[in-house]
């Protein structure tokens, strides 16, 4: 019996390494301290009501944010492992596979479950305050969109001390995915975390589609939103025409390693070629999705601080349309060393250079937006002044990519890892921290600290580019990506170490960023939040941290930028009377679902049976009992509107 | 009808906040066509993979056309009984709509039981899931298009629970319209399944 366990305990637990073990004492002694800190203060049933079964899309918002920062956390320390192996040739430190679970899990939760969270985080704060509308269309779903994606991160990371970790790379290109190269539970891990969170990202996609077309505030036509609006209204609908694919993608890919399928697979008659064209066909789309709202973000800041009109508003909105339709038609571009042959490899070559003109037209407008304006420069704008050099650099060696015969000589090189890290670092995730900065007054009703705020954008950004910018060289020398260590007669020493510095930068940077929250946050300075930066949209125009139901009144629009004209026209709010207003309830169907959810992915990982089916039946059941909730909402009465209306404007006036 | 609804009866301050029947549906629109393009995929797969049959059974030799023809009528007729409740509901007549949904329900029943048994069979015959890329293709767009019936069918029976409880209000009404749009959907996709898998493969 012992020995049964032992052996049971062996496999399903990770051993051998010491920073696996030094990872499972601090995650343990963590949910330690959250436990009984919870149960001290005696504050379970205030996380329950408040935050776990919150519909209120601030709360949705805030805790997507949190999760985010977690993920960062975990998949900078990852980056920071993977930099300390490549620091001198012949290191020692990692060995092969665990050298290849690390950028496995890096890339995943980096893409998957830090940069989709955050930017969710900001649609959820950011998009019904800007549209004038009182919560998002559907909040129950939104609610349970947080959930999805919480339980598929979990369920991903819990490979790091369960099971142990993917090792296939971000994509987990079969063959090797396959059962037969690759027979672990990481792989399984890997599919349902994904999968779980993937579902969640369809339904935000649905959710804010609908939000932004049936619930602007009366007056605002489409051509008077906001452009971050704009931004996500383009990023949701290619969500919603990309994900379906990486849902069958995965799916396929589970079939073959669960029900012995052979679509993938290299016997059987499979194609391991057809997942690498289904996989960019949502991956290519993804990234896209993901810069989106961060141009979205360019354009509030660059108009929010020039004290000027966004300048080609018209072009702007064109631009992001095109580029989340034109997105979906380069895929390949990924894989030109495919043998695909000159034709199609010429498509997608064009229409990968065709991408970047629509991108390029945002640049020229963000650029002529500060032309001749009141430029200041907070730490919003800084980030969005840095961001521009950064993905200028990043978009044209994009396009040196996109040449297809020069392909062969970058394809899988260092070239490749510093062009996408400096769109996705440069490009998406500064743009989430100028967004994060920029409206923080707004989320938490308090301000950063300015001083922090510009150390932390100077340490990035140096970091970034001493990191990244001796790899473009590296690629070029001949280093190839997924390398664990290279001989010194290679040359590539010196490089290699100043790439691992800025990294180092970039780790530190990240600390005083916690630092700067948490000063921030015993200081408390709430004066003139309500529009610290002199702002132009709605969101503005409210008190910070927006009271639950966001508007007391609807507001009546007649202008873009409509809080920007009215305080030009020196506007004050017309005593309206008040009316009941009309609010979701709080469910805890969301989490509960997502916990049944969780534990079919799990069960379906090792294959226990008895696991999954009851997980499948608790998902279905919660279902039917939401289907049978007929009173989904209630109405706030007046006196309650008031009380908190006169609360928020004394706090934060 | 005489119970309260909280969605129903504030129809009156439609100005304040947008309709939320309305934007159910159109949500539901949304949800159809990222379900195209689920299935596209699988059929891409499917297109892409139907000649790989690795030295086992092709199309022609497992496929038994009679059945699926039985199948095919039976899932049609389903879409025209699903109209027919819509047509009732419209009326009023919530017991006529109740009743066409059963018999909608039954024929998707039959519908099924006819799938699972040509799987049966050919699973008999040694054509299982795990034989060659054809057949994992297959088993996997016509098993996802049947798992999407057998959710219509347990979708439905709660709805008509609901109906019976609550009579025929703005949400139940959308919800009949809604699960109606899904059965219509599920239809075409098997028109093209039909074609594209059944016909197209026994040419």
């Amino acid at each position: 019996m012992w020995d049964k366990v032992k052996e049971f305990a062996s496999e399903f637990f990770v051993t051998g390494d010491p920073l696996i073990y030094g990872a499972d004492v601090s995650i343990a002694l963590t949910l330690i301290a959250i436990v009984s800190v919870l149960t001290y203060y005696k504050k379970w049933g205030w996380l329950w009501r408040e935050w776990l079964t919150t519909v209120d899309h601030k709360r949705i918002g805030i805790m997507y944010i949190l999760a985010s920062v977690l993920m960062l956390f975990r998949g900078g320390v990852d980056a920071l492992l993977m930099r300390a192996q490549l620091a001198m040739p012949e290191l020692q430190f990692l060995p092969a596979e665990h050298y290849n679970q690390i950028f496995t899990t890096h890339g995943v939760i980096m893409i998957l479950f830090m940069a989709m969270p955050l930017m969710f985080g900001l649609f959820n704060v950011i998009v019904p305050l800007q549209l004038g509308a009182r919560d998002v269309a559907f909040p129950f779903l939104n609610s349970l969109s947080f959930w999805l994606f919480f339980s598929g991160a979990m369920l991903f990371n819990l490979s790091f001390v369960i099971g142990g970790s993917p090792d296939a790379g971000w994509l987990a290109y079969p063959p090797y995915s396959d059962k037969t190269f690759n027979p672990g539970y990481g792989q399984d891990f890997y599919i349902w975390g994904i999968q779980i969170s993937g579902i969640g990202s369809l339904m935000t996609g649905i959710n804010f589609i609908v939000t932004i077309l049936k619930m602007r505030t009366p007056g605002m036509t489409l051509m008077k939103m906001p452009m971050f609006s704009w931004s996500v209204l383009s990023s949701c609908i290619a969500i919603v025409f990309a994900f379906p694919i990486l849902t069958v993608t995965l799916a396929l890919l589970f079939i073959d390693r669960y029900l012995g399928g052979h679509i993938f697979t290299l016997d059987g008659g499979g194609n391991p070629m057809m997942y690498i064209n289904l996989i960019w066909m949502w991956g290519h789309p993804e990234v896209y999705i993901l810069v989106l709202p961060a141009f979205g973000i360019f354009s509030e800041i660059a108009a929010t601080f020039s004290k000027k009109k966004l300048f080609g508003y018209k072009s702007m909105v064109f631009a992001m349309m095109i580029i989340s339709v034109v997105s979906f038609l380069t895929w390949a571009h990924h894989f030109f060393t495919m043998g695909s042959g000159a034709d199609v490899n010429a498509f997608f070559a064009l229409s990968t250079m065709v991408i970047a003109i629509p991108t390029g037209v945002k640049v020229f407008n963000w650029l002529f937006t500060m032309f001749r304006g009141k430029v200041t420069f907070e730490t919003p704008m800084l980030w969005m002044i840095g961001i521009i050099p950064n993905f200028v650099i990043g978009g044209m060696t994009g396009v040196l990519l996109s040449v297809a015969p020069a392909d062969f000589q970058y394809h899988n090189s260092y070239f490749l890892i510093a062009h996408f890290h400096q769109v996705i670092i440069a490009g998406v995730v500064f743009g989430f921290f100028a967004g994060l900065y920029y409206w923080w007054p707004k989320l938490f009703g308090f301000k950063l600290n300015e001083r922090l705020g510009r150390l932390a954008f100077w340490l990035w950004n140096i970091g970034f580019y001493l990191c990244f910018m001796p790899q473009y060289a590296l690629g070029l020398m001949g280093m190839t990506r997924r390398v664990y260590t290279y001989g010194w007669d290679k040359g590539w020493f010196e490089m290699n170490l100043v790439s691992t510095i800025g990294a180092v930068l970039m780790g530190a940077a990240f600390i005083v960023q916690v630092w700067d929250i948490a000063h921030s946050l015993k200081k408390m300075d709430r004066e003139g939040t309500q529009d610290p930066w002199n702002a132009r949209t709605l969101e503005w125009s409210i008190p910070s941290p927006a009271p639950f139901y966001n508007f007391a009144t609807l507001p009546q629009v007649t202008h873009q930028d409509d809080w920007w004209e009215k305080k030009q026209r020196g506007w004050s709010a017309p005593a309206v009377e008040l009316e009941p207003i009309h609010m979701p309830k709080n469910s805890g169907i969301p989490i509960i679902m997502s916990m049944f959810w969780f534990f079919s992915g799990f069960g379906l990982v090792f294959d226990w049976l008895w696991l999954t089916v009851p997980g499948f039946v608790g998902v279905l059941a919660c279902m039917i009992v939401h289907s049978f909730n007929y009173k989904p909402d209630y109405y706030v009465p007046v006196e309650e509107v008031q009380r908190v209306e006169a609360a928020a404007r004394r706090g934060s006036k | 009808m005489a119970q309260t609804h909280s969605n129903a009866e504030h129809h009156g301050h439609g100005h304040e906040h947008p309709d939320q029947e309305e934007m159910r549906t159109f949500a539901f629109w949304i949800y159809l066509m990222t379900d195209v393009i689920l299935f596209a995929t699988l059929f891409a797969t499917y297109i892409v993979l139907q000649g790989n049959t690795d030295g086992g059974p092709g199309p022609k030799d497992i496929f038994q056309m009679n059945g699926i023809y039985a199948s095919t009528f039976i899932l049609l007729t389903s879409s025209f009984t699903s109209g027919l409740a819509l047509l009732a509901m419209h009326k009023g007549n919530r017991l006529a709509l109740m009743n066409w949904l059963w018999v909608t329900i039954f024929l998707g029943a039959s519908f099924l039981f006819l799938e699972v048994n040509e799987f049966m069979h050919m699973v008999h015959e040694g054509a299982t899931i795990s034989t060659s890329a054809f057949l994992t293709a297959f088993y996997t767009l016509v098993g996802t298009h049947g798992l999407h019936v057998a959710l219509g069918l347990g979708w439905m029976i709660i709805l008509i629970i609901q109906i019976a409880k609550h009579g025929i209000t703005p949400v139940t009404k959308r919800k009949v319209n809604i699960v109606s749009l899904f059965w219509h959907f599920l239809d075409i996709v098997w028109i093209f399944v039909f074609t594209i898998v059944y016909l197209l493969g026994v040419k």
